[in-house]
């Protein structure tokens, strides 16, 4: 399959926008006359019972009695309030919103809001909920032959408990959103949303109008990672809300720390589990239980839940297991979307399992590795070890990792208080929307009569290169450059009913539906340039700008074709629509094949470490990452880079802390810290795999790079374990648990 | 009343807005929406801008920054160098951008260190990028050079607006403060500015301290340093680069902050918040650093062990100012020594701080000070610890017994539990050992 556009590494559509500063992000555009600012009034407790609100004189406060629908923002279930009514269930939950003509007076009026409220007793941790039995999401269960049978027998057994920590998306851009109000009921949302339809959704809900009133519309994003998913809903809805109460153009920009207050964040996982092991560190019984902390609503754990259920055997398996998975309420703020979706959770199980088994049957923890790999999941669905092996491998040669394992062998016999440790990582991530009816997407493209081509689809740039790779599949199927694609924002008005940019799905999604699209307009253009040059239209090439009938070489321009179509009266305009094909899932029997493909993935990482007090840094990380036939090879390695970056973050450094009555603390990058650009390993690899094409029906045998490279970060873990000789450790392992975990060993 | 006078990308401009708006805030409703608000704390870098007088150009943190502390200076912001300037075109075609947001302050910050030169990381410090993972970010740096413009500097002479004062002399900022004890003392707001851009409040007075003749510079002499209460951290760092006998505080002074909080950060400010955690205060009290102060009632010199009272309290009179601190040099033949340990190495604060000057007689310790950040509710020197140190080798036993003797009560926050900022206390003091033992060795992570 030879391809002209398709491929090849292009820079990101915004590229010189993004460098020079003419990038327009939400806050960049020009405010409508008479717009008005937004502020949330957020709680100061985690628990308790709202009394009253001393409001301050001047502004407009918005109250839930203000709602004209349902004061409800729940992406899935149901009962998710924007504002308090009655009982406040994390700190930084909001109470009310303060609507001024300036951002600095309803700010300002929203830190004076006071809140009369009788305190409860929240729940702060995983072990206090389990223990009180709350459950947003009840144990979700894949099981398979008799494991206590299979424990009891087996030579060994051995047993761990471990936990992550959550992750704060960090997105640069905070949450923002502008509505305008029009006529009669009508809403025009400019949102920082993943998620368009969404957003217009739970507006609607919040306005108590049909879904037809309003229109969201999305250029870029400064950044998502899922934090935008669910969360920019409720953003929206309320400055919608206000926009409505005081019929003016209202926006409501988050200040970070009411961002991060405010906003669901990665869910913390708390794990306890029981092997079975035989001589050879073969794994034949695993009873595990993965908990997440959902926070105090729903949001969409249900899906993380679900993904980290099918993601916790990772590549590996055991003739006999039990993996339950639930999501806990607790007094935090609800939880959400990230990078990974659960998944990262969990493949840290067999990570834990492997490193602990090595430690105590005295087995090399990568020899282990391969023993376990397996052919399929515990779900039945089939996985392919001999690219789980070839990731690996390559990771390890790219790396040299006997050479490296020597180095850091003969440092450590030296140095007195420094240690370094060498750590592999490969994994299998599942590739489509757990929940199969949202693998779906449409487009529409326009050709017009100068031959330009305008492309609009339901996904939404974030910085991920989705709208240059679906690009390049339009500019592919008419054979123009890519430069003739002119790039629509996302919009509702466009494109209806879509499913939100997340579960690395985007290209693939948005893609084939362009795709069809494009086909369909192309295969019409066709038609009437073969009544033209009188050849079957099948013969026609569209290359380099021009259709060529078979043979000659006098073809026409497409804009001159473009033209002929519309003197013709032929229609240059299509919808596309696709659904990912072959999934499905039994929840009955918790079996079945849920994704369209794996997307395979090593890392080899070494690490340097300081036992004076459990400082520690990446020397170099090498990354192997299955892209298929990459659509794009240039974003993809950025998306590589970029992930597992953010998961060394979320693994080492990043830490939210909460007081003990439950308020955050960590509220901004002076007290969160994400990675730096002296955290990146000095040496940092990251490569495509060579000659690998995805499954038929791939969109032209690419696989999706959003999520899983984030998860090869594990490798930086698995390089402390070595380093610290400590084979199981809390996440992140910030200096401090990584000097406990030294001193415990 | 005087208007504020900047030179915006070149061409002069004054504005009316009050003085107290942030640089920021007044960039973006000019219609300069080239630098972002990120995190409005001066941590993630997207609203850089750059001062330029002449030749020089330092990056700082618009969100911070009033204008009435940029009054007759040169600003150059994203909108300032153009689609077509080499750096902005490296970033593009290097891959270097994926949302965008932080990019525009990325370039800023890497277009003053083709100028400044330097260690990229010291540069990126102030600067955060949730998308790339930095590779490319730089690999376009190194690709970039220095485009050789400058810029005319500081023109306008320091003036009043409304409420906001910029005394010029020692003297008008003594009868300033003695009139307004309840006005807001500002120097580089790296602290303070968080009212500003977090907080959204107006001071009803500001007296700002930054043109303050008297309050200028480093002087170096055969004593040690004399460093101005307004110069910022930026010329305390060149000034410990050039003289060796400060040379082992540069590496400490470089995880100071960012290169935008230290263009903007002073000395005379961090005395004056007296945080525990304000990374120059272990520094002045492991060299017996004495504070100079000024009120209508005179001058007073204070050692920085009793200026430095409590959390966030300090000696100082409500009359008063900090015009400088003397800080002696290290005896010849010293260790002087600075540990600092954060969650990352960059632009954070630290958990603990530890900065020691060791001086020795034939292979023994003969006298020891140590002081240490994030102990206490103040910067402390741990006299105990010293006590164990001296009259023996500084090897690892002894820096184990010193740990032992160390007598805090340390914090317990989000930075770190009490017990682990004693461990981690203990462990500076053997990785102060290791240096002077082992000198062959790296000592940390990052040597």
């Amino acid at each position: 399959m030879n391809t002209a556009i398709v491929g090849h590494a292009l820079r990101h559509d915004s590229a010189l926008l993004h460098a020079s500063g003419g990038a327009r992000f939400l806050d960049d555009l020009p405010e409508p006359a008479g717009t008005w600012h937004a502020a949330l009034a957020l709680s100061p407790v985690a628990h308790g019972r709202l009394l009253g609100l001393d409001l301050p004189e001047g502004v407009r406060a918005i109250l839930p009695a203000d709602i004209p629908g349902e004061n409800d923002i729940a992406p899935i279930g149901q009962g998710e309030v924007l504002l308090v009514e009655n009982l406040i269930e994390h700190h930084g939950q909001p109470l009310a919103l303060l609507v001024a003509p300036t951002r600095d007076a309803a700010l300002r009026a929203a830190a004076a809001t006071r809140a009369h409220i009788e305190a409860l007793p929240p729940i702060l941790s995983i072990e206090a909920a389990l223990e009180a039995g709350t459950f947003l999401v009840l144990p979700q269960i894949i099981a398979e032959g008799d494991v206590e049978a299979a424990l009891a027998a087996a030579p060994h057994r051995l047993a761990g408990e471990f936990r992550a920590g959550g992750q704060e998306h960090f997105y640069l851009e905070g949450q923002i959103a502008l509505a305008i109000p029009g006529e009669e009921d009508e809403m025009l949302v400019h949102s920082s949303t993943q998620h368009p339809t969404e957003v217009q959704h739970v507006v609607s809900r919040v306005l108590g109008v049909p879904f037809h009133r309003v229109t969201v519309q999305c250029r870029r994003l400064g950044g998502g990672f899922g934090g935008k998913e669910s969360n920019a809903s409720s953003v929206a809805a309320a400055a919608a809300l206000a926009a409505r109460v005081t019929g003016r153009p209202v926006k409501l920009r988050l200040p970070r720390r009411s961002d991060m207050a405010a906003t669901g964040k990665r869910h913390p996982f708390l794990y306890r589990w029981q092997a079975g092991f035989d001589e050879m560190g073969r794994l034949l019984a695993l009873d595990a239980i993965l908990a997440a902390d959902g926070g105090h609503s729903l949001d969409m754990s249900g899906g993380v839940v679900f993904r980290a259920l099918t993601h916790a055997l990772n590549c590996y398996g055991a003739p006999a297991l039990r993996i339950s998975a639930c999501a806990v309420k607790t007094n935090h703020v609800s939880n959400t979307a990230f990078r990974g979706f659960g998944g990262p959770q969990g493949a840290l199980l067999m990570e834990d399992v492997l490193h602990q088994a090595a430690a105590q049957l005295g087995h090399d923890v990568e020899a282990l590795r391969l023993r376990n790999l397996a052919d399929r999941t515990p779900y039945g669905q089939a996985l392919e070890p001999a690219l789980t092996r070839r990731v690996l491998a390559e990771a390890k040669a790219d790396a040299e990792w006997d050479r490296r394992r020597a180095d850091a062998a003969s440092f450590n016999a030296t140095h007195p208080t420094l240690r370094r440790g060498v750590g592999a990582f490969c994994c299998a991530f599942g590739i489509a929307f757990g929940i199969p009816h949202l693998n779906q997407a449409g487009a529409l493209v326009h050709v017009y009569t100068d031959g330009s081509i305008r492309l609009a689809h339901g996904g939404t740039e974030m910085g991920q290169g989705l709208f240059i790779k679906v690009a390049q599949v339009v500019a592919e199927v008419f054979g123009v450059p890519v430069e003739t694609v002119g790039l629509a924002p996302t919009s509702t008005a466009e494109i209806p009913n879509t499913s939100a940019t997340a579960a690395s799905t985007g290209s693939d999604l948005n893609g084939w539906a362009a795709h069809a699209a494009a086909v369909a307009v192309r295969d019409r253009m066709a038609e009437v340039a073969a009544r033209h040059f009188g050849c079957p239209p099948e013969g026609l090439r569209f290359e380099e700008g021009h259709i060529l009938p078979p043979g000659g070489n006098a073809g026409m321009r497409f804009g001159e074709l473009a033209k002929l179509c519309w003197r013709e009266r032929v229609s240059l305009s299509a919808t596309g629509f696709y659904r990912t094909p072959d999934i499905h899932w039994d929840a009955e029997r918790m079996r079945g094949e849920p994704f369209f493909y794996f997307a395979y993935g090593a890392a080899v990482a070494e690490v340097l470490l300081d036992t004076l007090t459990g400082e520690h840094r990446c020397l170099s990380a090498h990354l192997v990452q299955d892209c298929g036939r990459s659509l794009n090879p240039a974003i993809d390695l950025g998306q590589i880079e970029g992930a597992f970056v953010q998961g060394l973050g979320w693994l080492t450094s990043e830490e939210l802390w909460w007081d003990h009555e439950g308020r955050q603390r960590t509220l901004g990058p002076s007290t969160y810290k994400i990675p730096g650009s002296r955290d990146v390993p000095p040496v940092l690899r990251a490569r495509l795999l060579e000659g690998s094409e995805a499954r038929d029906g791939a969109l032209f045998r690419s696989k999706a790079v959003g999520e899983p490279p984030l998860l090869l970060a594990t490798a930086v873990v698995n390089a402390l374990r070595d380093a610290t000789a400590v084979a199981s450790l809390d996440l992140p392992a910030t200096p401090e648990r990584v000097h406990a975990a030294l001193r415990h060993r | 009343m005087a208007s504020i006078e900047i030179t915006l990308n070149g061409a002069r401009r004054t504005t009316e807005a009050p003085p107290t708006t942030t640089l920021l805030d007044w960039l973006r409703t000019e219609g300069l929406t080239g630098a972002k608000e990120g995190c409005a704390e001066g941590d993630c870098g997207a609203c850089t801008v750059v001062i330029e007088a002449g030749a020089s150009r330092r990056p700082i943190n618009a969100c911070l920054c009033v204008l009435g502390q940029v009054h007759g200076r040169a600003i150059r912001t994203i909108e300032g160098l153009g689609r077509d300037h080499p750096a902005v075109r490296a970033m593009a075609e290097g891959g270097a951008t994926q949302c965008g947001f932080c990019t525009p302050g990325i370039v800023m910050a890497a277009w003053a260190w083709t100028r400044t030169g330097g260690d990229p990381h010291a540069a990126l410090a102030g600067n955060l990028c949730r998308c790339t993972g930095y590779r490319p970010i730089l690999e376009a740096m190194a690709a970039m050079r220095d485009d050789g413009g400058s810029a005319p500097g500081y023109a306008a002479a320091p003036s009043r607006f409304g409420s906001f004062h910029l005394p010029a002399t020692l003297e008008e900022a003594v009868v300033l403060r003695a009139a307004r004890p309840g006005a807001m003392l500002l120097a580089g707001g790296t602290d303070l500015g968080l009212r500003f851009s977090e907080d959204r409040e107006h001071p009803e007075e500001t007296v700002c301290l930054l043109h303050v003749r008297e309050m200028q510079g480093v002087k170096t002499g055969a004593a040690g340093q004399r460093i101005g209460a307004a110069a910022p951290y930026a010329e305390w760092l060149e000034a410990c680069r050039e003289d060796a006998r400060f040379t082992p505080l540069v590496p400490y002074l470089e995880r100071l902050g960012s290169r935008q909080i230290r263009s903007l950060g002073t000395v005379g400010g961090n005395l004056g918040t007296a945080s525990p955690i304000g990374d120059a205060l272990p520094v002045l009290l492991a060299l017996d650093a004495v504070v100079e102060c000024t009120s209508p009632r005179g001058t007073r010199r204070v050692p920085v062990e009793e200026f430095l009272l409590g959390y966030r309290r300090n000696a100082l009179a409500a009359d008063e100012l900090i015009v400088a601190v003397e800080l002696p040099a290290p005896p010849p033949g010293a260790l002087l020594a600075a540990e600092k340990l954060s969650r990352r190495h960059d632009q954070d604060i630290s958990a603990v701080s530890l900065v020691a000057c060791i001086e020795f007689a034939g292979g023994t310790t003969s006298r020891a000070r140590l002081a240490l950040g994030g102990m206490a509710a103040r910067a402390m020197r741990a006299h105990e610890a010293e006590v164990v140190l001296v009259g023996r080798a500084l090897d690892d036993a002894a820096a184990r017994e010193a740990g032992e003797a160390l007598r805090f009560a340390p914090m317990d926050d989000h930075r770190g539990t009490a017990a682990y900022r004693m461990e981690a206390a203990r462990g500076l003091l053997r990785r102060l050992a290791l240096r002077h033992a082992r000198p062959d060795l790296p000592a940390t992570i990052h040597a």
